[in-house]
Protein backbone atom coordinates (compact mmCIF):
# COMPACT_ATOMS: atom_id res chain seq x y z
CA UNK A 1 0.00 0.00 0.00
CA UNK A 2 2.53 2.25 1.24
CA UNK A 3 5.11 1.47 -1.53
CA UNK A 4 2.19 1.92 -4.40
CA UNK A 5 1.49 5.23 -2.90
CA UNK A 6 4.77 6.43 -2.83
CA UNK A 7 5.40 5.14 -6.40
CA UNK A 8 2.22 6.95 -7.39
CA UNK A 9 3.11 10.31 -5.71
CA UNK A 10 6.64 9.84 -6.72
CA UNK A 11 8.80 11.05 -3.72
CA UNK A 12 6.19 14.04 -3.34
CA UNK A 13 4.27 12.97 -0.35
CA UNK A 14 6.36 14.52 1.80
CA UNK A 15 5.33 17.93 0.13
CA UNK A 16 1.51 16.87 0.31
CA UNK A 17 2.73 15.94 4.40
CA UNK A 18 4.37 19.72 4.53
CA UNK A 19 1.83 21.28 3.06
CA UNK A 20 -1.15 19.60 5.28
CA UNK A 21 0.80 20.86 8.67
CA UNK A 22 1.00 23.98 7.38
CA UNK A 23 -2.66 23.92 6.55
CA UNK A 24 -3.31 23.10 9.99
CA UNK A 25 -1.20 25.36 11.55
CA UNK A 26 -2.88 28.06 9.52
CA UNK A 27 -6.44 27.08 10.38
CA UNK A 28 -6.19 25.90 13.99
CA UNK A 29 -4.22 29.78 14.96
CA UNK A 30 -7.17 31.72 12.68
CA UNK A 31 -9.48 29.48 14.03
CA UNK A 32 -8.82 30.10 17.94
CA UNK A 33 -8.09 34.36 16.83
CA UNK A 34 -11.08 34.32 15.18
CA UNK A 35 -13.03 33.07 18.25
CA UNK A 36 -11.46 35.35 20.68
CA UNK A 37 -12.20 38.27 18.51
CA UNK A 38 -15.49 36.89 17.82
CA UNK A 39 -16.36 36.12 21.30
CA UNK A 40 -15.18 39.73 22.35
CA UNK A 41 -17.39 40.96 19.56
CA UNK A 42 -20.41 39.14 20.71
CA UNK A 43 -20.23 40.41 24.24
CA UNK A 44 -19.54 44.28 22.75
CA UNK A 45 -22.58 43.88 21.13
CA UNK A 46 -24.58 42.83 24.04
CA UNK A 47 -23.84 45.66 25.93
CA UNK A 48 -26.45 47.68 23.82
CA UNK A 49 -24.35 50.89 22.82
CA UNK A 50 -25.78 52.18 19.83
CA UNK A 51 -22.81 52.52 17.81
CA UNK A 52 -20.77 49.73 18.83
CA UNK A 53 -23.65 47.46 17.40
CA UNK A 54 -23.75 49.11 14.43
CA UNK A 55 -20.18 49.06 13.78
CA UNK A 56 -20.18 45.27 14.39
CA UNK A 57 -23.21 44.81 12.44
CA UNK A 58 -21.51 46.59 9.39
CA UNK A 59 -18.58 44.60 9.98
CA UNK A 60 -19.86 40.97 9.98
CA UNK A 61 -22.46 42.09 6.96
CA UNK A 62 -19.79 42.62 5.07
CA UNK A 63 -17.65 40.52 6.24
CA UNK A 64 -19.97 37.63 5.47
CA UNK A 65 -21.36 38.89 2.34
CA UNK A 66 -18.40 39.48 0.22
CA UNK A 67 -16.63 36.37 -1.10
CA UNK A 68 -13.67 34.55 0.95
CA UNK A 69 -11.55 35.09 -2.15
CA UNK A 70 -11.51 38.48 -2.53
CA UNK A 71 -11.56 39.39 0.99
CA UNK A 72 -8.27 37.15 1.21
CA UNK A 73 -6.51 38.85 -1.36
CA UNK A 74 -7.56 42.63 -0.27
CA UNK A 75 -6.81 41.95 3.39
CA UNK A 76 -3.47 39.83 2.40
CA UNK A 77 -2.04 42.47 0.45
CA UNK A 78 -3.49 45.22 2.87
CA UNK A 79 -2.28 43.77 5.83
CA UNK A 80 1.24 43.30 4.30
CA UNK A 81 1.26 47.17 3.30
CA UNK A 82 -0.01 48.24 6.94
CA UNK A 83 2.84 45.75 8.32
CA UNK A 84 5.64 47.09 6.43
CA UNK A 85 4.28 51.11 6.70
CA UNK A 86 4.09 50.43 10.55
CA UNK A 87 7.70 49.19 10.33
CA UNK A 88 8.86 52.06 8.67
CA UNK A 89 7.29 54.29 10.90
CA UNK A 90 9.23 53.26 13.51
CA UNK A 91 12.14 53.03 11.80
CA UNK A 92 12.83 49.16 11.70
CA UNK A 93 13.25 49.72 7.78
CA UNK A 94 12.16 47.73 5.16
CA UNK A 95 9.79 44.61 6.67
CA UNK A 96 7.53 41.97 5.04
CA UNK A 97 5.07 40.34 6.83
CA UNK A 98 5.44 36.20 5.89
CA UNK A 99 2.84 35.02 4.27
CA UNK A 100 1.80 31.92 6.82
CA UNK A 101 1.58 34.70 9.10
CA UNK A 102 -0.92 37.13 6.68
CA UNK A 103 -2.27 34.08 6.20
CA UNK A 104 -3.53 33.49 9.96
CA UNK A 105 -4.80 37.53 10.28
CA UNK A 106 -6.72 37.40 7.41
CA UNK A 107 -8.70 33.59 8.44
CA UNK A 108 -8.89 35.13 11.77
CA UNK A 109 -10.72 38.32 10.61
CA UNK A 110 -13.08 36.81 8.10
CA UNK A 111 -14.10 34.00 11.06
CA UNK A 112 -14.65 36.41 13.43
CA UNK A 113 -17.37 38.12 11.87
CA UNK A 114 -19.09 34.27 11.70
CA UNK A 115 -18.20 33.67 15.25
CA UNK A 116 -19.71 37.12 16.54
CA UNK A 117 -22.97 35.91 14.94
CA UNK A 118 -22.93 32.31 16.46
CA UNK A 119 -21.78 33.70 19.68
CA UNK A 120 -24.40 36.39 19.75
CA UNK A 121 -26.80 34.02 18.96
CA UNK A 122 -25.97 31.61 21.62
CA UNK A 123 -25.57 34.40 24.28
CA UNK A 124 -29.33 35.48 23.24
CA UNK A 125 -30.89 32.06 24.07
CA UNK A 126 -29.30 32.24 27.46
CA UNK A 127 -32.54 32.79 29.64
CA UNK A 128 -32.68 35.82 30.71
CA UNK A 129 -33.93 34.97 34.30
CA UNK A 130 -30.80 33.00 35.22
CA UNK A 131 -28.56 35.45 34.51
CA UNK A 132 -30.83 38.53 36.80
CA UNK A 133 -30.36 35.55 39.43
CA UNK A 134 -27.02 35.30 39.49
CA UNK A 135 -26.98 39.53 39.74
CA UNK A 136 -29.38 39.25 42.54
CA UNK A 137 -26.87 36.67 44.77
CA UNK A 138 -24.05 39.12 44.20
CA UNK A 139 -22.37 37.52 41.11
CA UNK A 140 -19.67 39.92 39.38
CA UNK A 141 -19.55 40.18 35.32
CA UNK A 142 -16.86 37.84 35.03
CA UNK A 143 -17.77 35.25 37.84
CA UNK A 144 -21.56 35.49 35.74
CA UNK A 145 -19.98 35.32 32.05
CA UNK A 146 -17.86 31.98 34.10
CA UNK A 147 -20.28 30.10 35.63
CA UNK A 148 -23.82 30.73 34.27
CA UNK A 149 -23.48 32.03 30.59
CA UNK A 150 -20.29 30.04 29.27
CA UNK A 151 -22.03 26.44 29.94
CA UNK A 152 -25.16 27.45 29.07
CA UNK A 153 -24.23 28.84 25.81
CA UNK A 154 -21.55 26.55 24.70
CA UNK A 155 -23.47 23.49 23.76
CA UNK A 156 -25.71 25.86 22.07
CA UNK A 157 -22.90 27.07 20.26
CA UNK A 158 -21.08 24.04 19.46
CA UNK A 159 -22.75 22.77 15.91
CA UNK A 160 -22.02 26.18 14.75
CA UNK A 161 -19.25 26.28 15.81
CA UNK A 162 -18.39 22.94 14.03
CA UNK A 163 -19.68 24.09 11.01
CA UNK A 164 -17.30 27.84 11.11
CA UNK A 165 -14.15 25.17 11.81
CA UNK A 166 -14.82 23.00 8.58
CA UNK A 167 -15.18 26.64 6.81
CA UNK A 168 -11.75 27.72 8.08
CA UNK A 169 -10.16 24.47 6.81
CA UNK A 170 -11.80 25.15 3.52
CA UNK A 171 -11.17 28.52 3.37
CA UNK A 172 -6.86 28.04 4.11
CA UNK A 173 -7.11 26.45 0.78
CA UNK A 174 -8.01 29.80 -0.59
CA UNK A 175 -4.75 31.51 0.24
CA UNK A 176 -2.47 28.79 -2.27
CA UNK A 177 -4.18 31.66 -4.62
CA UNK A 178 -1.73 34.19 -3.30
CA UNK A 179 1.01 31.89 -3.06
CA UNK A 180 1.11 30.99 0.67
CA UNK A 181 2.50 27.17 1.02
CA UNK A 182 -0.18 24.99 2.40
CA UNK A 183 -2.05 21.85 1.56
CA UNK A 184 -3.87 23.41 -2.15
CA UNK A 185 -0.87 24.73 -3.23
CA UNK A 186 1.63 21.43 -2.50
CA UNK A 187 -0.81 19.11 -4.63
CA UNK A 188 -0.93 21.83 -7.37
CA UNK A 189 3.24 22.02 -7.02
CA UNK A 190 3.40 18.14 -6.79
CA UNK A 191 0.52 17.78 -9.38
CA UNK A 192 3.29 20.35 -11.70
CA UNK A 193 5.86 18.54 -11.12
CA UNK A 194 5.29 14.92 -11.73
CA UNK A 195 2.17 15.28 -14.13
CA UNK A 196 0.36 13.14 -11.82
CA UNK A 197 -2.40 15.42 -11.90
CA UNK A 198 -5.08 12.95 -10.72
CA UNK A 199 -3.11 11.37 -8.11
CA UNK A 200 -2.39 14.63 -6.39
CA UNK A 201 -5.51 16.53 -6.52
CA UNK A 202 -7.04 13.05 -5.49
CA UNK A 203 -4.28 12.71 -2.62
CA UNK A 204 -4.68 16.48 -1.67
CA UNK A 205 -8.66 16.00 -1.28
CA UNK A 206 -8.43 13.00 1.17
CA UNK A 207 -6.21 14.48 3.39
CA UNK A 208 -8.70 17.37 3.57
CA UNK A 209 -11.52 14.90 4.40
CA UNK A 210 -9.37 13.40 7.10
CA UNK A 211 -8.81 16.34 8.99
CA UNK A 212 -12.67 16.84 8.42
CA UNK A 213 -13.82 13.51 9.23
CA UNK A 214 -11.50 13.49 12.53
CA UNK A 215 -12.17 17.09 13.69
CA UNK A 216 -16.03 16.38 13.32
CA UNK A 217 -15.70 13.50 16.00
CA UNK A 218 -13.84 16.14 18.78
CA UNK A 219 -16.54 18.37 18.44
CA UNK A 220 -18.94 15.71 18.49
CA UNK A 221 -17.36 14.10 21.60
CA UNK A 222 -16.78 17.92 23.08
CA UNK A 223 -20.78 18.27 22.38
CA UNK A 224 -21.64 15.40 24.21
CA UNK A 225 -19.05 16.19 27.12
CA UNK A 226 -20.67 19.91 27.55
CA UNK A 227 -23.76 18.51 27.45
CA UNK A 228 -23.60 15.97 30.43
CA UNK A 229 -26.22 16.07 33.10
CA UNK A 230 -28.62 17.84 30.25
CA UNK A 231 -31.68 16.33 29.28
CA UNK A 232 -31.30 15.10 25.96
CA UNK A 233 -33.18 16.78 22.69
CA UNK B 1 -7.02 55.91 -6.16
CA UNK B 2 -6.46 55.19 -9.76
CA UNK B 3 -9.96 54.05 -11.96
CA UNK B 4 -8.30 55.40 -15.02
CA UNK B 5 -8.61 51.11 -16.57
CA UNK B 6 -12.21 51.10 -15.91
CA UNK B 7 -13.50 51.96 -19.60
CA UNK B 8 -10.83 50.38 -20.97
CA UNK B 9 -11.70 46.84 -19.68
CA UNK B 10 -15.82 47.66 -19.64
CA UNK B 11 -16.28 44.99 -22.11
CA UNK B 12 -13.92 42.53 -20.69
CA UNK B 13 -15.60 42.96 -17.79
CA UNK B 14 -19.29 43.04 -18.65
CA UNK B 15 -18.14 39.55 -20.66
CA UNK B 16 -16.83 37.76 -17.08
CA UNK B 17 -19.51 38.96 -15.34
CA UNK B 18 -21.61 37.24 -17.88
CA UNK B 19 -19.76 34.01 -17.33
CA UNK B 20 -19.87 34.67 -13.89
CA UNK B 21 -23.32 34.60 -13.41
CA UNK B 22 -23.97 31.90 -16.31
CA UNK B 23 -21.88 29.23 -14.25
CA UNK B 24 -23.85 30.54 -11.01
CA UNK B 25 -27.21 30.26 -12.40
CA UNK B 26 -26.59 26.77 -13.96
CA UNK B 27 -25.03 25.26 -10.90
CA UNK B 28 -27.31 26.45 -9.03
CA UNK B 29 -30.42 25.28 -11.01
CA UNK B 30 -28.42 22.09 -12.06
CA UNK B 31 -27.49 21.28 -8.32
CA UNK B 32 -30.73 21.55 -7.04
CA UNK B 33 -31.96 19.12 -9.63
CA UNK B 34 -29.17 16.39 -8.85
CA UNK B 35 -29.65 17.43 -5.31
CA UNK B 36 -32.99 15.57 -5.19
CA UNK B 37 -32.50 12.33 -5.89
CA UNK B 38 -29.26 12.35 -3.50
CA UNK B 39 -31.72 13.45 -0.73
CA UNK B 40 -33.78 10.42 -1.86
CA UNK B 41 -31.17 8.00 -1.94
CA UNK B 42 -30.04 8.82 1.52
CA UNK B 43 -34.05 8.58 2.89
CA UNK B 44 -35.38 5.66 0.71
CA UNK B 45 -32.26 3.96 -0.66
CA UNK B 46 -30.79 0.72 0.05
CA UNK B 47 -28.16 0.55 2.93
CA UNK B 48 -25.63 0.40 -0.07
CA UNK B 49 -27.39 3.42 -1.76
CA UNK B 50 -27.69 5.47 1.33
CA UNK B 51 -24.23 5.37 1.79
CA UNK B 52 -22.84 5.77 -0.97
CA UNK B 53 -25.36 9.23 -1.76
CA UNK B 54 -24.23 10.10 2.09
CA UNK B 55 -20.17 9.57 1.33
CA UNK B 56 -20.69 11.37 -1.94
CA UNK B 57 -22.13 14.08 -0.46
CA UNK B 58 -20.01 14.42 2.71
CA UNK B 59 -16.92 14.19 0.46
CA UNK B 60 -17.89 16.85 -1.83
CA UNK B 61 -18.84 19.06 1.67
CA UNK B 62 -15.40 18.20 3.31
CA UNK B 63 -13.25 19.52 0.85
CA UNK B 64 -12.26 22.93 -0.71
CA UNK B 65 -14.23 23.44 -3.65
CA UNK B 66 -10.74 24.62 -4.96
CA UNK B 67 -9.44 21.23 -4.90
CA UNK B 68 -12.78 19.56 -6.54
CA UNK B 69 -12.29 22.36 -9.41
CA UNK B 70 -8.53 21.28 -9.61
CA UNK B 71 -9.44 17.71 -9.93
CA UNK B 72 -12.04 17.98 -12.34
CA UNK B 73 -10.56 20.01 -14.69
CA UNK B 74 -6.80 19.12 -14.65
CA UNK B 75 -7.36 15.84 -13.24
CA UNK B 76 -9.78 14.45 -15.40
CA UNK B 77 -8.90 16.25 -18.10
CA UNK B 78 -5.27 15.14 -18.01
CA UNK B 79 -6.64 11.22 -17.49
CA UNK B 80 -8.93 11.77 -20.50
CA UNK B 81 -5.90 12.76 -22.65
CA UNK B 82 -3.54 9.88 -21.00
CA UNK B 83 -5.96 7.14 -22.22
CA UNK B 84 -5.10 6.25 -25.65
CA UNK B 85 -9.16 4.61 -26.49
CA UNK B 86 -10.39 8.21 -25.35
CA UNK B 87 -8.09 10.47 -27.40
CA UNK B 88 -8.61 8.58 -30.37
CA UNK B 89 -11.98 6.88 -29.48
CA UNK B 90 -13.83 10.48 -28.22
CA UNK B 91 -11.30 13.08 -29.37
CA UNK B 92 -14.26 15.93 -28.40
CA UNK B 93 -14.15 14.43 -24.50
CA UNK B 94 -10.30 15.62 -24.42
CA UNK B 95 -10.38 19.03 -25.86
CA UNK B 96 -14.02 19.91 -23.98
CA UNK B 97 -13.76 23.28 -22.94
CA UNK B 98 -12.30 24.32 -19.63
CA UNK B 99 -15.67 25.75 -18.76
CA UNK B 100 -17.77 22.37 -18.73
CA UNK B 101 -15.48 21.41 -16.12
CA UNK B 102 -16.08 24.03 -13.90
CA UNK B 103 -19.89 24.36 -14.63
CA UNK B 104 -19.55 20.17 -13.64
CA UNK B 105 -17.52 21.27 -10.45
CA UNK B 106 -19.73 23.47 -9.24
CA UNK B 107 -22.64 21.63 -10.08
CA UNK B 108 -21.72 18.96 -8.12
CA UNK B 109 -20.43 20.93 -5.11
CA UNK B 110 -23.98 22.98 -4.89
CA UNK B 111 -25.64 19.49 -5.35
CA UNK B 112 -23.62 17.87 -2.28
CA UNK B 113 -24.70 21.03 0.16
CA UNK B 114 -28.50 20.92 -1.18
CA UNK B 115 -28.59 17.31 -0.89
CA UNK B 116 -28.10 17.47 3.05
CA UNK B 117 -30.55 20.03 3.67
CA UNK B 118 -33.41 19.01 1.13
CA UNK B 119 -32.86 15.33 3.29
CA UNK B 120 -33.02 17.05 6.89
CA UNK B 121 -36.22 19.03 5.14
CA UNK B 122 -37.93 15.89 3.39
CA UNK B 123 -37.44 14.12 7.02
CA UNK B 124 -39.05 17.08 8.40
CA UNK B 125 -42.41 16.33 6.58
CA UNK B 126 -45.13 15.09 9.00
CA UNK B 127 -45.82 11.26 8.52
CA UNK B 128 -49.76 12.28 8.14
CA UNK B 129 -49.05 14.30 5.25
CA UNK B 130 -47.39 12.13 2.95
CA UNK B 131 -49.97 9.23 3.52
CA UNK B 132 -52.49 11.73 3.06
CA UNK B 133 -51.57 12.22 -0.42
CA UNK B 134 -50.82 8.37 -0.63
CA UNK B 135 -54.40 7.91 -0.06
CA UNK B 136 -55.94 9.94 -2.38
CA UNK B 137 -54.04 7.93 -4.68
CA UNK B 138 -51.27 10.12 -5.93
CA UNK B 139 -48.72 8.01 -7.41
CA UNK B 140 -45.08 8.33 -5.54
CA UNK B 141 -43.84 10.49 -7.94
CA UNK B 142 -47.37 12.50 -7.86
CA UNK B 143 -46.66 12.78 -3.94
CA UNK B 144 -43.34 13.85 -4.09
CA UNK B 145 -43.79 16.74 -6.89
CA UNK B 146 -46.95 18.10 -5.60
CA UNK B 147 -46.82 17.21 -2.05
CA UNK B 148 -43.42 16.14 -0.21
CA UNK B 149 -40.98 17.94 -2.17
CA UNK B 150 -43.34 21.36 -1.77
CA UNK B 151 -43.78 20.99 1.84
CA UNK B 152 -39.74 20.43 2.52
CA UNK B 153 -38.75 23.15 0.48
CA UNK B 154 -41.27 25.71 2.24
CA UNK B 155 -39.75 24.58 5.50
CA UNK B 156 -36.12 25.45 4.66
CA UNK B 157 -36.52 28.29 2.36
CA UNK B 158 -34.72 30.82 4.07
CA UNK B 159 -31.56 28.11 4.12
CA UNK B 160 -32.06 27.86 0.78
CA UNK B 161 -32.13 31.66 -0.22
CA UNK B 162 -28.45 31.81 2.14
CA UNK B 163 -27.32 28.56 0.58
CA UNK B 164 -27.79 30.59 -3.09
CA UNK B 165 -25.82 33.63 -1.36
CA UNK B 166 -22.92 30.75 -0.63
CA UNK B 167 -22.65 29.51 -4.02
CA UNK B 168 -22.74 32.90 -5.42
CA UNK B 169 -19.58 33.93 -3.08
CA UNK B 170 -17.97 30.65 -4.05
CA UNK B 171 -17.77 31.79 -8.14
CA UNK B 172 -14.58 34.10 -7.50
CA UNK B 173 -12.75 30.29 -7.75
CA UNK B 174 -13.60 30.13 -11.61
CA UNK B 175 -10.73 32.24 -12.00
CA UNK B 176 -8.08 29.56 -10.89
CA UNK B 177 -8.98 27.39 -14.06
CA UNK B 178 -8.48 28.90 -17.86
CA UNK B 179 -11.88 30.24 -17.53
CA UNK B 180 -12.14 33.98 -18.03
CA UNK B 181 -14.88 35.04 -15.12
CA UNK B 182 -14.86 38.59 -13.86
CA UNK B 183 -12.60 37.94 -11.21
CA UNK B 184 -10.31 36.38 -14.03
CA UNK B 185 -10.55 40.13 -15.50
CA UNK B 186 -9.82 41.58 -12.67
CA UNK B 187 -6.53 39.97 -11.75
CA UNK B 188 -5.49 40.97 -15.24
CA UNK B 189 -6.17 44.54 -14.37
CA UNK B 190 -3.93 44.29 -11.33
CA UNK B 191 -0.82 42.28 -13.08
CA UNK B 192 -1.40 44.93 -16.01
CA UNK B 193 -1.77 48.09 -14.16
CA UNK B 194 -0.08 47.02 -10.83
CA UNK B 195 -3.18 47.82 -8.68
CA UNK B 196 -4.31 46.51 -6.17
CA UNK B 197 -6.80 47.56 -3.98
CA UNK B 198 -9.26 49.37 -6.88
CA UNK B 199 -9.61 46.42 -8.65
CA UNK B 200 -10.21 44.65 -5.71
CA UNK B 201 -12.47 46.74 -4.25
CA UNK B 202 -14.41 47.32 -7.69
CA UNK B 203 -15.52 43.22 -7.55
CA UNK B 204 -16.16 43.59 -4.14
CA UNK B 205 -19.18 45.89 -4.84
CA UNK B 206 -20.26 44.15 -7.71
CA UNK B 207 -20.20 40.86 -5.62
CA UNK B 208 -22.63 42.70 -2.76
CA UNK B 209 -24.86 44.26 -5.29
CA UNK B 210 -25.23 40.37 -6.58
CA UNK B 211 -26.12 39.23 -3.05
CA UNK B 212 -28.24 42.10 -2.32
CA UNK B 213 -30.25 41.64 -5.13
CA UNK B 214 -30.89 37.86 -4.66
CA UNK B 215 -31.67 38.73 -1.24
CA UNK B 216 -34.27 41.08 -2.47
CA UNK B 217 -35.95 38.04 -5.14
CA UNK B 218 -35.75 35.59 -2.51
CA UNK B 219 -37.73 38.23 -0.18
CA UNK B 220 -39.79 39.17 -3.19
CA UNK B 221 -40.71 35.36 -3.57
CA UNK B 222 -40.94 34.26 -0.04
CA UNK B 223 -43.41 36.92 0.23
CA UNK B 224 -45.98 36.31 -2.48
CA UNK B 225 -45.60 32.83 -1.35
CA UNK B 226 -43.48 30.75 -2.73
CA UNK B 227 -46.15 27.79 -2.80
CA UNK B 228 -47.89 29.45 -5.72
CA UNK B 229 -44.94 28.16 -7.86
CA UNK B 230 -44.22 24.83 -6.14
CA UNK B 231 -47.62 23.28 -5.86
Amino acid sequence: MLSWLSSVLQGYEWLLLRGLWQTLLISVLAYLIGLAIGFCLALANGTGVRSIHSAIRTYSYLFRALPELILIMLLYYASGDLFGWVFRLFGFGQAQLNGTSAAIIVLAIVSAAFACEIFSAAIKAVPIGMVEDAISLGMGPMLRLRRIIFPIMLPLALPGLANLWLMVVRGSSLVSVVGVMELALAAEQGAGATKAYFAFYLAGMALYLAVALFTLQLFYKAEKYLRRGQLAI
Amino acid sequence: MNWSWLPEFAPQLLQGLGVTLLVFSVSVCAGFVIAVPLALAQIRGTWLIAKLAGGFCSTLRGTPLLMQLFLFYYGIGSLFASAPAIREGLPWLVRLDAIWYVLLAFSLNFAAHEAEVLRAALLGVPRGEIEAAESYGLSPLQVLRHVWLPSAILRVYPVLANDVIAQLKTTPLIFTVPVVDVMAVVNRVMQDRLLVYEPLIFIGVIYLILSFLILRFFALVGRRGPQRWLA
